[in-house]
């Protein structure tokens, strides 16, 4: 054999399906919208996250898990009991699929946290900030076992191959969710592996990029210092981490968080009026290691709603749309008419003008 | 007219069968259905007209040669990359890069465009391509343009709502930049500058926007009633002496 292989245009897609009204639906929708965009992947990975699919467990932490060897789960059990309840514990349900190769253990667990866990030398941590620090222990720490998603109601479903064939995957038409979104991944710069496959999560985040960020190096070392650990061979590990710290940890609003990311040029703070210039140059420089350089457009899904976002000279398409309760984002205007043929209003957002979109006021989920 | 839906078919088998079509005589067509179907167009060197029903997808009429292309719906990203010769009409908007180093045939946009557009357009003796954006343009507008006329109207806009983004000729040493309306000089690029339209302009303007109000069914002259403005490179050769200084 020669080796040669067809040439492969492709460079990443994402798409988000929203019900402001948390009306929940099923996985179908997602995975043709994703699927629509085929050709954008490559088949070294695709995944989903969804929201609002565990309404009978929704104040149990999710786990869900990808594990590389018996003993990987073995290990990363004892660990978890140590600190939480253990509520369920089962195998993520998936179906073999031909185009689907071999997979890791996959398991989820509903997690509750044990009270005097977080008492830490008689000081009370937070705790969410206590999940953080086991997710980032698990991922780091015990050999062979990384955690797909941690978040309450929602998970995360991603692996190696095309997306379309990991939603069948996953089984994705058997859950309900009023948030949906997907990638179709291009890996670029680091391997195709489960682990590496989009959403990234933490928490309620989770983050679908298409793009590649060169800030990669200033942002890892500035979130280590919070003791965010960025070992997961991928840019976009960085994304979901800077929005826990910014939004969760902080209270930035999302408006100046996305700022923060994305700023405006210099040149054209310049011409900003003044109570804008000052606040935009207030965010520069407190939060210089938080800009995210390079292309990129991405979807943060989280429990209230997601937000949409392209870097400032939009090197990466995004296209919005809306009809009656429903929002949708998307790579492309085609992904989102393949679901919805009719949208009242359809726009491609500016360079780093972050599309907000949230749960009506009083709408529980 | 041969018709077909192309509801679900991807866009290789598409365009094989259309040049299998056109290979047997056929020189009208259209696509019903049509929903991300990827270069549209691409590799037929013949007059012939497809009307596309729906939303093709990127890189239509990619390296067109003739054809004439009408997308009733909106365009997505990199319409007429690299054109030489045909005609694309889209009667919705469209997204980023469209006419990158576009060098011959015409491109008429009803709606507004996004980023990058017209970049690196060129010409070369008879060949000048011409581009008529009917709504407004995103950032980096005719950037590093070296030939070629874009045109930008700014047709059903909002008061406040700019006709160009930033960094609009961002490089450009050739062609011409023509806007109806005025702009921000602090959104223009430093290579290139801004003169009120002459009567020669104004003549070119006529005869290329009588051809797109026919298209469109709109009025040309409530169009020509506005002032219009153009850019032309500071320099045929701005970076002259980058490596010799």
């Amino acid at each position: 054999m020669l080796g040669i292989r067809p040439r492969i245009p492709s460079g990443c897609a994402i798409s988000g399906i929203m019900s402001r009204k948390g009306r929940r639906m099923n996985g179908e929708a997602i995975i043709q919208s994703i699927a629509l965009m085929h050709d954008r992947s490559n088949g070294l990975g695709g995944g989903f996250a969804a929201y609002g699919i565990y309404p009978q467990y929704k104040d149990h932490y999710a786990f869900h898990m990808m594990y590389h060897s018996e003993t990987a789960k073995i290990n990363t059990e004892m660990y978890i009991r140590e600190y939480f309840f253990i509520d369920g514990s089962e195998p993520l349900p998936t179906r073999p699929l031909p185009q689907i190769g071999e997979s890791p253990i996959l398991w989820r667990y509903f997690l509750r946290v044990r009270p005097e866990a977080l008492n830490v030398n008689g000081f009370l941590k937070d705790e969410r900030d206590f999940v953080v620090d086991v997710v980032m222990y698990i991922n780091n720490q015990i050999d062979g076992a990384f955690v797909a998603s941690s978040g309450k109601n929602m998970g995360a479903f991603k692996g190696v191959g095309y997306p379309e064939d990991i939603g069948r995957f996953y089984r994705l038409e058997e859950y309900e969710a009023y948030l949906w979104t997907a990638h179709g991944r291009f890996p670029t710069n680091t391997p195709g592996w489960w682990g590496g496959a989009h959403p990234f999560c933490l928490l309620d985040w989770s983050v679908v990029h298409n793009g590649e960020i060169t800030s990669y190096g200033i942002n890892k070392r500035y979130l280590e210092m919070f003791g965010y650990k960025c070992n997961l061979q991928t840019d976009t590990e960085v994304v979901t981490y800077i929005f826990d710290l910014m939004v969760r940890r902080q209270k930035l609003p999302f408006a100046i968080a996305a700022k923060a990311v994305a700023p405006e040029f210099w040149h054209k703070i310049d011409r900003l009026p003044a109570d804008e210039k000052e606040l935009i140059t207030a965010i520069r420089q407190v939060y210089g290691s938080a800009l995210l350089n390079g292309p990129f457009s991405i979807i943060l899904g989280h429990s209230r709603g997601m937000l949409g976002l392209s870097d400032r000279i939009k090197l990466r398409p995004m296209v919005a749309a809306e009809k009656d309760d429903l929002f949708f984002l998307a790579s492309e205007e085609s992904a989102i008419r393949e679901i919805c043929p009719a949208p009242d209003r359809v726009w491609a957002p500016r360079g780093g003008e972050p599309v907000l979109v949230e749960l009506e006021e009083g709408v529980e989920v | 007219m041969q018709k077909l839906n192309g509801k679900g078919m991807h866009y290789k088998d598409l365009n094989q069968w259309l040049k299998a079509q056109v290979a047997a005589g056929e020189r009208e067509f259209l696509l019903e259905n049509i929903n991300g179907q990827r270069y549209l167009g691409t590799g037929i060197s013949a007059d012939l007209t497809i009307t596309v029903q729906g939303t093709p997808g990127s890189d239509l009429g990619a390296f067109l040669d003739g054809p004439t292309i009408i997308v009733h719906g909106n365009g997505q990203d990199a319409i007429g990359n690299t054109m030489n010769a045909g005609k694309i009409i889209i009667h919705g908007q469209a997204g980023d890069v469209l006419g990158y180093a576009m060098r011959g045939g015409k491109l008429f946009i009803r709606g507004s465009v996004g980023y990058r557009v017209g970049i690196h357009m060129k010409e070369y003796q008879q060949q000048r391509p011409v581009m008529v954006i009917g709504g407004t343009a995103g950032d980096f507008l005719g950037e590093y343009m070296a030939g070629g006329i874009l045109v930008v109207l700014g047709l059903d806009r909002q008061p406040n709502q700019p006709l160009v983004g930033e960094l609009v000729g961002t490089g450009m040493h050739g062609g011409i930049i023509y806007l109806r309306g005025e702009v921000d000089p602090a959104q223009l690029g430093r290579e290139c500058s801004i003169f009120p339209a002459d009567t020669e302009d104004l003549q070119l303007l006529r005869a290329i926007l009588a051809e797109y109000c026919q298209d469109f069914s709109l009025e040309l002259d409530t169009i020509m009633a506005e002032q219009f403005f153009k850019l032309r490179p500071v320099s045929t050769r701005p970076y002259g002496q980058l490596y010799v200084g």
